[in-house]
Formats: structure tokens, sequence, C-alpha cells
């Protein structure tokens, strides 16, 4: 289980970007971030990941302090951030060097035939589109086997097919072990496509706003009734999360509103 | 979906590419340089054909044949390798020490911000001298023979060499060495998995540039007092009026100039396959 106890971050610049943020999450879950531009979403994740330390409160893994990158934690960034020099294979290897050359070369088989590029094993990232390059990223991440992968924005480059195509992969790929994915967006429809719970932010300072369950049977159908009633929820608590902020930031919040419609 | 549709796009173009590359490659590795030879070759045949006809003695300005003929000469008295082997040797040696010092120096003040505050204004400094002005500090101190002479082309090599490696190591991207944290890397290996590969491209140009001013380097290092080496021939030739002697040592630092910048990009190459540079490509054609 994943535990975030009170966890706050203040900058050395004085920004407080985090304040309070407690979740428990259980092992399997997936769960969605929404909240408008700069409510410290990147913030509490790199906090997980133990990128950057929280200034106040903690995180923990099945009781393990989170204070530095940890094996059992893997993170996706908006950018593929492949090694330019490594060939897909060996990006896909990257976090597997402990492993003897014959089990790597399996693993990485494995997962490359699992996001569908085994033909594109010995090309340069380079060579990649943005969504090639963005699954080898979620390949590379999945091999070690995380317990938790955390994603920030992980699909946000990418155009709205290649997205779609994207998230369904992402479940599939999800299924086989079934890691706790913690996601953060800006789409509404990707936040109720995957989580099983939305957890809406509110800024100024960071801060858990509203909490929606979205109680809907995998896999679910995005034109369904349902799905446009939680993705309305979704909204509502959005614009609730904001509308308190109107005076100290309108220009800012306006510019957060379009990313959602 | 989206996939699907773009897929046989993609493979279409690329099954057409392969052969209007390739011949369009050949026809760049054989028409580039046979074009860049015209107005050379084009000259000195001029000027040999001018001599022959009696236009010019060709006495301060030695026709291509006599060029060649003081190269035979100087060869065939194992003058010419004596020379050459002073030369290159100076230049290795000059070489290896400015490369290492400026390698090292430079991945000290790259990687700490303290060290390169500490460091980096005096190498600054020490790099606004011009660095002929060492000559004779260099003799003083180190005498006249080998050591000062490869301590000049050191320093000719040290200052490219230290500001390429610092500024590759102080811009490698953030977010790749994040990469790298994520995964836990321990310090050696972040450098040896990350740091090294991200800043290769950015150490080879400066190990060509260094190795440019150690060419430059060595003739000033030989001016000053060598009894060989293609500087000695050059001011032998001028002491004695010897200006096909002159224009031999010439062709030859050209030659060699090149070659070794042609043997770095050669050996580095394979390590830079990766690259996704207009520059990487240019550089191979
Ligand atoms: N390294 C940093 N130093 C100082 N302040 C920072 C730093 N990173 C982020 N901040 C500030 O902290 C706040 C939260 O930033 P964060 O990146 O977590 O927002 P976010 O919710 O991820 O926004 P977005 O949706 O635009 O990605 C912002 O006000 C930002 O300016
Ligand atoms: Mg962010």
């Amino acid at each position: 289980m994943l535990a975030l106890d009170r966890v706050g971050k203040t900058y050395p610049n004085g920004v407080h970007a985090l304040e309070r943020f407690s979740a428990s999450i259980k092992l399997g879950e997936i769960v969605a971030i929404i909240g408008g531009s700069g409510c410290g979403k990147s913030t509490l994740l790199r906090a997980i990941a133990g990128l950057d330390r929280a200034t106040t409160g903690t995180v923990t893994l099945d009781d393990i302090a989170i204070t530095a990158p940890h094996a059992k934690i893997g993170i996706i960034f908006q950018e593929p951030r492949l090694l330019p020099w490594l060939s897909v294979a060996d990006n896909i290897g990257f976090g597997l060097s402990e492993l003897s050359a014959a089990a790597r070369r399996e693993k990485v088989a494995r997962a490359l035939d699992r996001v569908g590029l085994a033909d594109k094993a010995n090309a340069w990232p380079r060579e990649l589109s943005g969504g090639q390059a963005q699954r080898v990223a979620i390949a590379r991440a999945l091999v070690p086997q995380p317990e938790v992968l955390l994603l920030d924005e992980p699909f946000s480059a990418l155009d709205a097919f290649t997205r779609r195509d994207l998230q369904d992969h992402l479940l599939d790929l999800w299924n086989d072990t079934r890691p706790t994915l913690m996601l953060v967006t800006h789409d509404v429809d990707e936040a109720v496509v995957l989580a099983d719970r939305v957890l809406v932010m509110r800024p100024r300072p960071g801060r858990l706003f509203e909490e929606i369950k979205i109680n809907l049977a995998r896999p679910r159908d995005r034109n369904s009734p349902h799905f446009d009633n939680f993705k309305r929820r979704v909204l509502t608590a959005l614009d609730r999360s904001l509308d308190r902020n109107v005076p100290d930031a309108d220009a800012k919040s306006t510019t957060g509103e379009a990313m959602w419609w | 979906m989206a996939m699907t549709v773009e897929l046989p796009a993609l493979e279409r173009t690329e099954a057409t590419t392969p052969e209007t590359k390739a011949s369009s490659a050949r026809l760049r590795r054989y028409a580039g340089p046979a074009l860049g030879l015209l107005l050379p070759v084009g000259l000195a045949l001029a000027w040999e054909i001018a001599v022959w006809a009696g236009l010019s003695n060709g006495r301060l300005v030695p026709p291509p044949t006599k060029i060649f003929a003081t190269m035979v000469e100087l060869a065939k008295s194992g003058e010419l390798s004596r020379h050459i082997i002073a030369t290159l040797s100076r230049v290795a040696s000059g070489f290896v020490i400015g490369v290492v010092a400026g390698t090292l120096f430079g991945a000290i003040s790259g990687y700490w911000g303290l060290a390169r505050r500490l460091l980096d204004p005096t190498v600054q400094a020490l790099r606004a001298i011009p660095s002929i002005a060492w000559v004779p500090l260099f003799i003083l101190w180190l005498g006249i023979f080998e050591t000062s002479k490869v301590a000049l082309i050191a320093v000719g090599v040290f200052f490219p060499v230290y500001l390429g490696v610092m500024g590759a190591i102080s811009s490698v991207d953030r977010k790749i060495v994040e990469v790298g944290r994520t995964f836990r890397l321990s310090g050696p290996a972040m450098i040896r998995r990350i740091l090294l590969p991200a800043v290769l491209p950015a150490y080879v140009v400066a190990l060509r540039v260094g190795l440019g001013l150690g060419w430059m380097f060595v003739v000033a290092a030989e001016f000053m007092g060598a009894s060989e080496g293609l500087g000695y021939l050059l001011i032998d030739g001028q002491q004695l009026g010897k200006p096909a002697q002159i224009v031999a040592a010439i062709v030859i630092f050209a030659i060699l100039g090149k070659t070794t910048d042609w043997l770095i990009e050669i050996a580095t190459a394979p390590l830079l396959r990766w690259q996704d540079a207009f520059g990487g490509r240019s550089g191979a054609a």
C-alpha cells in the first residue's frame, strides 16, 4: 500500500506548491490526479518517486519511507526521455543491469512484443514516432515490474487518436501484473477511462479538493451515459476547485480551463 | 486506428528511399571531393604549364613537379621521415598531455559548481593570454629542447578541450539525468551510463579542435630553435632560399593535419551513429 501522509512541499524559492496531501492507495489501484495548472501535481509525483523530498509529511510504500528513488516505484514523464545513444531494446533493458545478459534479452524481447514494437528492437530512438517512443518509455518503466507506476501527463503530447490507443494499451499492460498506477492528467476523458478514483486538486497551495470514485466496470465504453455522468462530475468538481480561486488569478484559470474542453 | 493508417505510408517511403539514397550518397561521395579538387589541381596544372612554357622561371614559386621532386629527394635520404617523426611525436605527446589535463579540469569544472566558480575564472584569464607569449617563459623554465615545445603544444590543446568538456558536462539534460536517478544508478554508473555518452559528441568536436591547435602550435614550437621537424624544414628552407622545401613542408603539414583529424573522425564514428543531428551526417559525407 502506498500511503501519503500530509505531504507538503515548499520550494527553496518560497513557492508553497503542496500542502498536507494525504491519501492511501491500495496495490493495483488506478488513481488519476487532475487539477489546474500549477496546483502541485508534478510536485506530488516527484515526491512519491523520490526525485524530490517533501518538506513536510511522509510517503511510505509498504511501511518503507520513500526519500530517494526506490526499486518498486517507476515513473513515466510527459516526454519519453529515451537515451538517444541506446537502441530501443537497450533503452527498455536500461533498468535491468543486474540481470544476466540472456535474462535481460528475454525480458526485453517479451516487453517489445507486448508493446507491439518487436520490429523496432534495433532502431534508434530518433527513428520512432512520438507514440512509439512513449510506448518504449512505458515498456522501460514496466520491465523491472514496479509495484507503483507514476505517470505525469504521459500522453499529453500525443494526438487524440494515438492517445486513446495508448490509454487502452496501458490498461492492457496494467492487467499483466496489476501494479498501482498514479496518473496525472489534464484530460477528463483519460481520467474517467482509466481510473478507479479521481483525485481533484486545487491550487495555491496545492491540496486535495475532492475525491470521485469511478464505479464503472472495465473495459469502459467511452460513449455510455454512465461514462458521461462521471465525466460531468469530474468537470463540476474541477470547476468548483477553481471558482473559489477566481479573485486570486482569473487569467490563469481561464487558460487552465481551456485544457479541459 | 491512427497507427494502422500511418504504417503503410511509412513503409512505402522506407522502401523507396534506399535506392535513391544510395545513388545520391554515391554521387555525393565522389562528386564532392572531386569538385573540391578542381580548383587546386587546376591552378597547379596551370602553374606547371606556365613554368614549362617559360612564362616564369618558377624560382620563388616552384612548380608542382619541383616540389614533388624535393619531397622524393628528402624521402630518399631518410631526412623526411626523420622530420615527420620528430613533428608527429611532439604533436602526439603535446596532444595527449593537453587532452588529459583538459579533460580532467573540464570534467571537474563541469561536474562541481563550486570547482567551476573556483577554477574557471583563472582558466579563462589564462586563456586570454596569446599562447605564443608563453614561449620565452617556457624556454627559461624548461630549456630549449623537447620539453618546452611539448608544453607549448599541450597548452594549445588544453583550452579547447577544457572548454568543450566543461560546457558539455554542465549542459547535460537534467531530464536524462533524472532517468538515471529513477533507476538508482550509483555515481560511477551515472557517469558511465549517462554522462559519458551524453558528452561524447561535444568531446569529439573538442578533440578535433584541440588537435588543430596542436598542429598550429607545433610550428610555433619548432620555430623556436629546432634541429629537426617540419617546422625546421620551413626555417631551413627560408634561410637557405629553398622555396620548394618550404612548400613541400607545408603540403606535408596539410596532409598530416587532415589525416590525423580524419583518424579521430573514423575512430569515433561508430560511437556517434545514434546522433540525430544535421552536423553528424554532413560530417560523415
Ligand atoms: N523546481 C521548482 N522550484 C520552484 N518552484 C517550483 C519548482 N517546480 C515547480 N514549482 C512551483 O510549484 C508549483 C506547482 O508546480 P507543479 O509543477 O507541481 O504544478 P503542476 O500541477 O504539475 O502543473 P502543470 O499541470 O502545469 O504541470 C508551481 O507554482 C510552480 O511554479
Ligand atoms: Mg506538471
